[in-house]
């Protein structure tokens, strides 16, 4: 228990000084950062973008970028926070290019009556991921995702798959901590109620009265 | 409390982020209200199901070319300051 313990202790110490070394120069030490942080940027950036080319530049995009501004990061924050920032809007704005549409933002907020009052309320199977087969479910789950807002998206993807919490996700993406909560809200509501069609339990007629 | 003052409250109630007094109050609430429970129980599970889906993955493959090609980058770039 000791050795993990130490070790956990070390990762957060550890980081520090390969931000130092990097700051330096030490290539091989901000390496050692491209290994840790990789997969979870290219699984934001592909949420964001919803396009794996566009998730593969944003990983060298954000990396690189990240490697020449190592001076701005006074380490108030997280590495992995400020990281995180670089790589949402290096996304973001593939997403609009892609789109050719400049609106796309983090500060979106859409505002309608429906979107935290749930149309439909049906149970859903009990084991519900085990209704379709896994690359099926991957394909409902990914189109269902891609159809919310980009920020909604954004903020969901920050907060419920990548684990961040709530005053990280707002640092990163530079909003209010309520203004994280209200699209986080929203953003669960809309997912549950997109995946009901899928998810809910067969009915069986008036079986019960 | 009503299902809307319910809704409002959902993300904190599903985080631990809230005070012990307001959860007794969403428990109360939950008890008697299935609709909220059905919301609570689906919400609670889209959170799971998106957590461990891993839509996404890197294949090794290109997180090796990708990690060649950002420390070469790296080498050859001027770092601002």
């Amino acid at each position: 228990m000791a050795i993990i313990e130490t070790k956990v202790k070390d990762a957060a110490s550890d980081e520090l000084a390969l931000v130092q070394a990097a700051k330096q120069g030490d290539v091989g030490a901000f390496e050692q950062l491209v290994r840790r942080y990789d997969r979870n940027i290219f699984r934001i950036a592909h949420h964001i973008t919803q396009n794996r080319e566009d998730a593969e530049d944003v990983v060298q995009d954000a990396f690189l970028k990240a490697y020449e501004n190592l001076e701005q990061f006074q380490g108030n924050s997280k590495f992995y926070t400020w990281l995180v920032r670089i790589a949402v809007n290096e996304s973001l704005m593939k997403l609009r290019r892609r789109r050719s549409d400049r609106t796309v933002s983090i500060d979106e907020d859409i505002e309608t009556e429906e979107d935290t009052m749930p149309r439909e309320i049906a149970d859903w199977s009990p084991n519900p991921e085990q209704l379709y087969r896994q690359g099926e479910l991957k394909d409902i789950l990914r189109k269902t995702i891609q159809g919310l807002p980009a920020s909604f998206r954004t903020v969901f993807v920050l907060r419920d798959v990548e684990g961040l919490s709530t005053e990280e996700t707002a640092e990163a993406l530079d909003l209010s901590i309520p203004a994280v909560k209200s699209r986080l809200l929203r953003a669960r509501l809309q997912l549950r109620e997109r995946l009901n069609k899928f998810f809910r339990k067969p009915k069986r007629g008036d079986s019960k009265k | 409390m009503t299902c809307s003052d319910f809704l409002q409250e959902l993300s904190d109630y599903l985080d631990d982020a809230i005070d012990a007094s307001t959860r007794a109050e969403l428990e109360d609430h939950l008890a008697w209200c299935h609709n909220c429970y059905v919301i609570c129980n689906t919400t609670k599970k889209t959170i799971e199901i998106y957590r461990d889906s891993q839509l996404y993955e890197l294949p090794e493959e290109l997180r090796v070319r990708l990690q060649v090609a950002i420390v070469a980058k790296c080498k050859t770039t001027k770092k601002k300051h």
